[in-house]
């Protein structure tokens, strides 16, 4: 299933800890309970997006597939 | 001198120690001639790798006949690991195995079994409950290793409750020489560059009783259970190197957690920073942590530029695209990671000096 998200990080082509730092940098534009999405191709989002959202206190909601078959990582703001 | 106080990666390799470099030096002249044959320097050979092997034997605390030497720490680890699985083919050929087990374990089961993997928890540790609900009648084997070489978890392999008909493989290769054995295996694993000894040895440990078969072509050489011509001057000097750091071992000890204690201290201090693995159940002398939006690749290359050499597990160091299958499976946080483990010369001044950079090059490559 795709999740509706408010905001989706494209992250293609980007090497560790890249996408991490957009999640970071982009995380506030989206309001408090609405869903941000990294795009990334990147093998260490898989699991540097959880570990990111437990460190940083943030929800994570699971992986889906953007229309190209690239993997989007699901991000909840919590704070 | 021939490293300077810089060189934090002895779990990749610890520098020699002076008593294998004299045992080696003085076994380079005398161990040369074939161990098998009946003429003098032959029997000279012999007597020095049977002093070798009863060295080792008990060091480890184990019978002597107990004990292969091995052409590496890996060599040893597809032997012990497979030689169980050969001798158990005719029950299933599943080998149950951790995430967190190093890619020895991993490549051997692979290529020898059908892999049964299970997880780890946030420390590094195996549950019990998994391990036993997956030690179905298929498992030939189940391999766990007694430490962690990446994040220094101590597993307790001996008090897992393993069905009794599942014969058990330990890689110790991480822990070999540092700590005691773990009990309860059946077959076991050491290398003994990573304790002080030469590269190019491996001990491997075959419990009497234990069914094991080899899993490669037999060689007819002094033990049935190795291949190849024995490197006699390497295995003697990895005795030496032995017995001398389990004689050490206490104080060497003592000094590595208080040590790392410093350093778990000071990275525990930096912003957005986890260290992982346990605190307290741990490798005397590893420390692993991961630092958010730090490229790995860049902070070994900082740290090695200020005289650090250290590992890291993440995906941007040159040496693999996959991040560490071990800090993944923990759940940790796989880029910007650094593995910090001491050699025994490692003194308190040269971590004062490495726990001081560490927090200007994180903010470096930070901003």
């Amino acid at each position: 299933m795709t999740h509706e998200v408010h905001a989706e990080l494209d992250c293609r082509g980007m090497v560790c800890p890249r996408p991490i730092i957009e999640l970071a940098r982009h995380v506030e534009d989206v309001s408090i309970g609405e869903l941000l999405a990294v795009v990334a191709e990147d093998p260490a989002a898989r699991y540097d997006v959880p570990a990111w959202c437990r460190m940083r206190e943030q929800e994570y909601v699971g992986a889906d597939t953007a229309a190209d078959g690239v993997t989007r990582y699901v991000v909840r703001r919590l704070r | 001198m021939t490293h300077p106080g810089g060189y934090l990666d002895s779990a990749s390799s610890e520098p020699l120690h002076p008593a294998a470099r004299e045992s080696l030096l003085a076994a380079l002249d005398r161990g040369y001639a074939d161990p098998r044959r009946l003429h003098k320097a032959a029997r000279d050979a012999r007597l020095l790798l049977d002093n070798a092997r009863a060295v080792v034997a008990e060091c480890l605390e184990v019978r002597a006949d107990e004990v292969t030497f091995t052409s590496s720490g890996t060599d040893a680890v597809h032997r012990g690991l497979l030689g169980l699985v050969r001798a158990r083919r005719s029950r299933g050929d599943v080998i149950l195995h951790s995430e967190v087990e190093h890619s020895a374990v991993r490549h051997a089961a692979a290529w020898g079994g059908r892999p049964r993997l299970v997880g780890a928890m946030g420390d590094g540790r195996v549950y019990d409950g998994d391990l036993v609900e997956n030690a179905t009648a298929d498992v030939a084997v189940c391999a766990l290793q007694s430490a962690n070489h990446e994040v220094g978890t101590v597993q307790p392999v001996g008090e897992f409750r393993l069905p009794n008909d599942v014969p058990l493989f330990v890689d110790a290769c991480a822990s070999m020489g540092r700590l005691p054995l773990p009990r309860g295996w059946d077959a076991l694993a050491g290398s003994a560059h990573k304790w002080g000894g030469p590269a190019g040895v491996g001990v491997l440990v075959v419990r009497r009783g234990a069914r094991w078969e080899s899993p490669f072509p037999e060689d007819d050489r002094v033990d049935h259970r190795g291949s190849g011509f024995e490197n006699v001057p390497a295995a003697l000097a990895a005795a030496a190197a032995l017995r001398a750091v389990v004689s050490e071992r206490a104080g060497t000890t003592a000094r590595h957690h208080a040590m790392i204690d410093q350093v778990r201290a000071a990275a525990t201090a930096l912003p957005d920073t986890e260290v992982v693995g346990d605190p307290v159940d741990r490798l005397p002398h590893l420390v692993t942590f991961s630092c958010l939006y730090v490229n790995g690749e860049a902070l070994v290359t900082e740290l090695d530029r200020r005289g650090f050499g250290v590992a890291s597990g993440s995906a941007c160091t040159a040496s693999s695209l996959e991040p560490s299958h071990v800090l993944a499976a923990m759940g940790a946080l796989t880029h910007g990671n650094v593995r910090v483990s001491l050699t025994r010369e490692t003194t308190p001044e040269q971590v004062d000096a490495f726990c001081a950079v560490l927090p200007e090059v994180v903010a470096g490559l930070r901003s």
